[in-house]
């Protein structure tokens, strides 16, 4: 559980951040989104003191972050940045031992936790941890960087525009197992990112910044149907609205008893992927089966298009 | 192979001064042509591998001193605390870098006396600037998202100086030290008008006694030895920027 409590901050007469609060509870992902200049990656540096409030609070599980000095604190708190920021004179197994060395844990505890790391990530630990940076690909590269992040089983985690350099395949892969990561750890993340796409698709809830303060924080689905403001509004981009409110369906929200022709679709499978194979294939219905291939019924285009309707919006 | 090819050379060069230093008279018949009126070809006032071990001691020993306390002040000034000494430092030492070497004996002489002590304050005076200018670039020029994670991760002041900064700046702060190293190898032969003990006995000996074969066995030493040094650190240079993920 994070608090931030009325956090404020100035530079000269600048107010960068002014008077925000919210709080993300544990196991949760928040993201905070915004353009350029609009406070979010100060906010998310006054999480672990790179950036000292003006004034505020800020608690990590009831704890004021400024009871224990930065360094301590900044050791318990995962922190993985956009560039990865991995050390190029350290192989990659000791870039994932750094927090872990620094709170002097047993040398046989880092390498076992560096190897689990490692596999977690898709990474063999023979052949990857002997190497450098410099000798892995973008994708591995920031993959290594959460991994390092992740290393010292920080309780939170901040990321900033942590996919921002990855390529757009790479990147939703690599959105896929921060997911998968973050519950079976069930670590707290709280990311920054200007790409409203990844803060619908990662958040348990969005907080919205502009020029410094809180314009929104909600669940997606309410950002989406009900945005505060007009410029929550322009950032969601008004013509991909309703696809975003079907990204975050499943087709077993929506399956219907029934049967149909054709290729069957996974009930895992967002309502917007749905639509789009309906869509591609001339089809008006389509089967859908769970994932270990039961038949659970069908899922028919005009179901579809209701579930993307701004909520309360009578049909025509 | 090309690996062979360019170490074959330096090896020989390294052969030739051991052998020329070990029994400088097996050259002697190579020199004979430069001497006049049956002057000795081979300095003959001393031994040429001492005043070898003596130049080259007061080399190392002056350029450690400027590699201390340049690197130090570079660290110094780039630490939040003594960002404002920067203009102080940067002009302390290029002071030292533009009075010359041989002006630099002339005042110290008085304060010291003659022999190695004011060679020692010239070489070390003059070899300061590249070194501190070399650590300033290499410290800055770390990249400043490998800054923010080390401070992230909850690295402390000093931490992030030991582990990170310094070994990413090695390569460039070797390579102030390898200029100053061989400036100071050159310049280290102006010593012996002070009575210093190096090399520059022979060739000021040469000189004195108009014998060309003096002069050039001691700029021989000296320059083979400077190229010897030269490559044999851009060499660790190199090996340390591949390290540094260059």
């Amino acid at each position: 559980m994070i608090d931030i409590d009325t956090i404020t901050k100035r530079y000269d007469d600048t107010e960068v951040v002014s008077d925000v609060s919210l709080s993300v509870p544990a196991g949760s992902i928040a993201v905070i989104v915004g353009t350029s200049g609009s406070g979010k990656t100060t906010l998310l540096r006054m999480i672990n003191r790179l950036v000292e409030p003006t004034s505020g609070r800020i608690r990590i599980d009831g704890q004021d972050t400024h009871s224990l000095s930065p360094h301590v604190l900044r050791r318990k708190i995962g922190y993985a940045i956009q560039g990865h920021g991995l050390f190029p004179h350290r192989t990659v197994a000791q870039n994932i031992a750094t927090v872990p060395k620094l709170l002097g844990w047993e040398p046989a505890r880092i390498k076992q936790r560096v190897a689990d790391l490692l596999t977690l990530f898709q990474l063999d630990p023979a052949a990857y941890g002997p190497r450098y940076p410099s000798a892995l690909s973008g994708g591995q590269q920031q993959r290594v960087g959460v991994a390092r992040a992740l290393a010292a089983e920080p309780a939170v985690l901040l990321m900033d525009e942590p996919f921002g350099a990855l390529d757009p395949v790479i990147r939703a892969k690599a959105q896929d197992d921060l997911r998968a990561i973050q519950r079976r750890f069930g670590t707290t993340i709280i990311m920054v990112t200007h790409d409203m796409e990844e803060a619908i698709h990662l958040g348990d809830r969005i907080a919205v910044m502009d020029g410094g303060r809180l314009l929104q924080y909600a669940s997606p689905t309410e950002i989406l149907t009900a945005p505060a403001t007009g410029f929550v509004e322009s950032l969601l981009g008004a013509a991909d609205r309703p696809f975003r409110l079907l990204s975050l369906t499943t087709l077993a929200d929506v399956v219907e008893p029934g049967t149909a022709d054709g290729a069957p679709l996974s009930a895992d499978a967002t309502a917007r992927d749905g639509l789009s194979a309906l869509l591609w294939t001339g089809r008006d219905a389509a089967p859908v089966q769970s994932a270990d291939g039961a038949p659970l019924g069908r899922v028919t285009r005009a179901r579809l298009m209701a579930a993307a309707r701004l909520p309360g919006q009578a049909p025509v | 192979m090309t690996r062979v090819w360019s170490f074959l050379p330096r090896m020989a060069l390294l052969a030739f001064l051991i052998a020329f230093l070990w029994h400088p008279a097996w050259f002697a018949g190579l020199l004979r042509p430069l001497t006049e009126n049956g002057a000795p070809p081979i300095y003959d006032q001393g031994s040429l591998a001492l005043l070898t071990l003596d130049h080259l001691a007061i080399v190392a020993v002056a350029t450690l001193a400027a590699s201390l306390i340049a690197i130090a002040l570079a660290v110094l000034v780039t630490r939040p605390s003594g960002r404002e000494f920067l203009p102080l430092a940067r002009s302390l030492v290029n002071i030292g870098q533009t009075v010359p070497p041989v002006a630099v004996l002339a005042l110290a002489v008085p304060m010291t006396g003659f022999g190695e002590k004011p060679t020692l304050i010239a070489l070390f005076l003059y070899g300061l600037l590249p070194i501190f200018e070399n650590t300033l670039t290499g410290l800055s020029t770390v990249p400043a998202n490998v800054m923010e994670a080390a401070r992230g991760v909850g690295m402390t002041g000093r931490q992030r100086l030991w582990q990170v900064e310094l070994p990413l700046a090695a390569p460039i702060i070797l390579a102030g030290i390898r200029l100053s190293v061989v400036i100071s190898m050159a310049t280290a032969t102006i010593g012996s008008t002070v009575a210093a003990s190096t090399l520059g006995a022979v060739i000021i000996a040469g000189l004195t006694s108009n014998n060309l074969a003096f002069i050039v066995q001691g700029g021989v030493i000296v320059g083979v030895i400077a190229i010897l040094i030269f490559d044999a650190l851009r060499g660790l240079e190199t090996l340390l920027a591949r390290r540094a993920g260059g």
